[in-house]
C-alpha cells in the first residue's frame, strides 16, 4: 500500500513537472513525435525538446528502444524484393495475358 | 532505407514501346516473374497474385500509348502492379481501417507512459537467427490488419516514401504516418515477450 502510494505520488509529480516546466513535453505528447523524430523531420528546437524528454524519462527511453528494434524486426521478416524471383511462371498465365491483349 | 525499384537495365527502357505482339510477349516474359513475386508479397497468396498480374498487364497494355518513358519500364510496371494489388485488396474489403486500439501505448491520468521496466532486451540478430523466434515474429506481423501491414510494407520494404504511399492508398500523408506508427506500436506490444526474452 505504502509502495503504491509512493509510486502514485512519483507519477503525479512527474506528470506535473512535464506539463508545467519550460521545454518539457508529457509522454503522451512525446508519442506524437516518435515517427517524425526517427524520420529526421523535427526542427532543431523540436528535436532538442524530444531528446530532453528522453533523457529524463526512463519509460519513454525503454519504449523508443523497443519500438526501434521492432521496426528493424518488421523490415527483416517482411518478404523482401531481394529474395530470388520464382522461375516457375506458368505458361498458361502468360498465354492468358497475351490473349487478353488481343481482345 | 530500402532501395526504390532499380532503374531498369533492359533495353526496353531505352527504346519507345510500340506494343507489337513480339514486343508485348517480351515485356511479359521479362517482367512477369518479379511482378508475381511483388503481388504475392502484398497479398500473401499465389492465386490472387496471378489474377493481379494479369490485371496489371492489361492495364499496362492499355497505358502503353501514353507511357512517355519518364521512368524506367520496371518502375512503371512496379507502380501498376502495386495499384492492381491494392485494388484487389479493396475488392476483397481487406483495406478497411480496423481498430488496433488494444495494442496502442498506455498512459496514466497524468499523461505519463505506463511501461514495465526492461531488464532484458533481446538483440534483433539473435531473434532473427533463431528459426522459431523468426517464425513467431513473421506470424505476429501477419496478424496486423492489412490496412496497417500494407503501409509498413510499401514504406519499409518496397521503398515508397510517405507521400507516394498516401497517393497509392488515396489517404492523407498524416494518415499514412498514423498507420505506420500504430503498426509499429502494435507490433511492439505483440512482440514484447520475444524482446524481453520470455519466449526462447
Amino acid at each position: 500500500m505504502n509502495h503504491q502510494r509512493k509510486t502514485g505520488v512519483r507519477r503525479w509529480l512527474k506528470g506535473f513537472m512535464l506539463k508545467r516546466m519550460h521545454r518539457m513535453i508529457t509522454c503522451k505528447e512525446f508519442e506524437d513525435f516518435v515517427l517524425s523524430y526517427l524520420d529526421g523531420e523535427l526542427t532543431n528546437r523540436q528535436r532538442s525538446v524530444f531528446e530532453w524528454h528522453l533523457r529524463i524519462c526512463r519509460e519513454c527511453r525503454d519504449y523508443l528502444a523497443a519500438y526501434q528494434r521492432v521496426a528493424e524486426l518488421g523490415r527483416a521478416v517482411l518478404p523482401s524484393p531481394n529474395e530470388p524471383v520464382p522461375e516457375d511462371v506458368p505458361e498458361d498465365l502468360i498465354k492468358a495475358i497475351l490473349d487478353a491483349r488481343e481482345r | 532505407m530500402p532501395e526504390k525499384p532499380p532503374e531498369h537495365e533492359d533495353a526496353l527502357s531505352e527504346t519507345p514501346l510500340h506494343g507489337s505482339p513480339v514486343e508485348a510477349e517480351r515485356l511479359v516474359r521479362d517482367n512477369i516473374g518479379w511482378m508475381l513475386a511483388l503481388a504475392q508479397r502484398m497479398l500473401g497468396d499465389r492465386a490472387l497474385a496471378e489474377d493481379v498480374v494479369q490485371d496489371a498487364f492489361i492495364a499496362a497494355f492499355r497505358g502503353l500509348p501514353t507511357f512517355e518513358g519518364r521512368s524506367s519500364v520496371k518502375t512503371w510496371l512496379h507502380r501498376i502492379t502495386v495499384n492492381a494489388s491494392l485494388m484487389k485488396l479493396r475488392k476483397l474489403k481487406r483495406l478497411g481501417e480496423q481498430s488496433i486500439d488494444e495494442y496502442v501505448p498506455e498512459f496514466d491520468r497524468y499523461d505519463c507512459r505506463i511501461e514495465t521496466p526492461w531488464s532484458t532486451f533481446a538483440r534483433a540478430e539473435d531473434i532473427l537467427e533463431n528459426e522459431r523466434l523468426r517464425a513467431l515474429v513473421s506470424e505476429k506481423v501477419a496478424t496486423l490488419p492489412d490496412a496497417y501491414r500494407i503501409v509498413l510494407h510499401l514504406r519499409d520494404i518496397e521503398g515508397y516514401d510517405t507521400g507516394e504511399v498516401a497517393e497509392l492508398l488515396d489517404i492523407s500523408t498524416s494518415n499514412v504516418k498514423v498507420r505506420l506508427h500504430r503498426a509499429r506500436a502494435a507490433l511492439k506490444k505483440l512482440l514484447e515477450p520475444v524482446l524481453r526474452g520470455e519466449v526462447r
